[in-house]
């Protein structure tokens, strides 16, 4: 038997925790895209061992679950001797792993410029970051955006698996009103709606943007990053 | 502190890391199973069946894609039972992973589909095929080609995904990393494992998928 029903005190308690799931995405939106820019860079720059390093970060973080990537920041940091806030474990964690996936959508981008672009700039006497900074990023940023905007999407989504290193955010809160209220259907019910609500219009400006600007941009057998199993 | 990496008290348990890899694997085949199934159902109804199939597909393809894994993993392992479907947490846990794969498994062979030129069906019918024959030779097959990478990229991901089902005490790899973790205290080397175990199966899968992919149309053009 339930202790309570799902009434609007629940309803307003999932809410709430909905803005602790915002606030998480915008973080890992922002911490991931900064690195992301990084991380591209890098790997588009001359020098060989750099783009290696970059390439070996992209293959850890996009080739484990994400999930085990959390655990290794939570617990795993007990063994440099400090316990991390869930909070810190899951900002740290989410931007890293989403540097890896933004640093390859912007290199995408990056590398869909004609060689040429590179060459006018060296030409003009411009060295690496300055060719990037002032000729090709600008052109590859109507590349760069439907699918950023549609990373945005995984991102809200994967914010939920923060609820299991104890954080208490949308899925967590679910999980707490389903454990007093009994009534999973309407609690989950719920709480789906609210992603949805958060996901869905990220979902419609990104195919929009895509429609609008992205042809041709992936190169053939080559698959669009924008796709999560979380 | 800890001063160093001792691995050795967990590799003492590796026919627990074992099992746990083998319930990975069994959980990432059938969802990929079951969720190309309903992804192939799901593409053809859209684009072939009745209008008023079509409308719902859309709607659980784009509820599906819209929310966390996680929340569907909770719904279906907490709700269900309350419909007289007594399920185990592995049967809930492949039953979320296939109707999850199945929201993008629909949506990608839909895209293979559409990309399909009107006039190879139309060609196709004027030579007398079958409906059924046409959906399957003309559409699917070529469809199916086209968007293989994609595909095996989402079982890649779907590989990776199982890893939450240990959420709702799935005994999957995840899961005996965390019992692991409480047994030994060395939660730092344990997760080092467990990831090297994920890299290498993730790296074994996209070899597999590549060489299927190779096999599976190599003579048809």
């Amino acid at each position: 038997m339930s202790l309570r029903d799902f009434g609007p005190n629940e309803l307003m308690f999932l809410l709430l925790a909905t803005r602790w799931t915002i606030l998480l995405a915008l973080i890992a939106f922002a911490g991931g895209g900064l690195i992301g820019l990084v991380v591209a860079a890098i790997r588009v720059a001359p020098a060989r061992p750099l783009r290696w390093l970059a390439a070996g970060y992209i293959q850890f973080f996009m080739g484990t679950p994400i999930l085990i990537q959390l655990f290794m920041a939570y617990y795993g940091a007990s063994f440099l001797g400090y316990r991390p806030d869930p909070w810190v474990a899951a900002a740290v964690t989410f931007s890293l792993n989403g540097g890896a996936f933004f640093g390859e959508i912007f290199r995408g981008a990056i590398e869909a410029i004609p060689k040429g672009q590179w060459e006018a700039a060296t030409a003009l006497g411009f060295r690496f970051v300055r060719t990037l900074r002032l000729v090709i990023i600008p052109q590859a940023i109507r590349l760069m955006l439907p699918p950023t905007v549609g990373f945005m999407v995984q991102i809200v989504k994967t914010t939920s698996i923060a609820s299991l290193i104890g954080l208490t955010e949308l899925a967590r809160a679910a999980t707490q009103v389903n454990t007093v209220t009994f009534q999973p259907v309407l609690v989950f019910g719920t709480v789906s709606l609210i992603y949805f609500a958060l996901c869905w219009p990220l979902s419609l400006y990104a195919g929009y943007l895509e429609r609008r600007f992205a042809t041709g941009m992936t190169r053939k057998g080559e698959t669009p990053l924008v796709m999560s199993a979380v | 502190m800890q001063t160093a990496l001792q691995f050795g008290p967990i590799l003492v348990h590796l026919d627990l890391l074992l099992r746990g890899l083998e319930k990975t694997i069994q959980l990432a085949a059938l969802s990929i199973l079951f969720g190309t199934a309903i992804g192939v159902l799901g593409a053809v109804g859209r684009s072939f069946g009745p209008r008023f199939l079509s409308w719902p597909i859309a709607c659980y393809v784009e509820l599906i894609r819209n929310t966390p894994l996680l929340i569907q993993l909770y719904f279906v392992f907490f709700s269900l039972p309350l419909f007289g479907f007594k399920l185990s947490s592995n049967t809930a846990a492949v039953v979320a992973l296939s109707i999850h794969l199945g929201a993008y498994a629909t949506e990608i062979l839909r895209a293979g589909i559409e990309a399909i030129p009107e006039g190879q069906i139309e060609a196709a019918k004027s030579l007398g095929l079958s409906r059924y024959r046409i959906i399957r030779h003309v559409v699917l097959v070529p469809a199916a080609r086209a968007v293989y990478p994609s595909l095996s990229a989402q079982f890649i991901l779907q590989i990776m995904g199982t890893s939450i089902v240990g959420a709702i005490a799935a005994e999957e790899l995840t899961a005996v990393a965390n019992n692991l973790v409480m047994q030994t205290f060395r939660s730092f080397e344990v997760y080092i494992i467990i990831a090297i175990i994920y890299f290498v199966l993730v790296q074994a899968a996209s070899l597999l998928f590549a060489g299927i992919g190779k096999l599976m149309f190599r003579w048809k053009v």
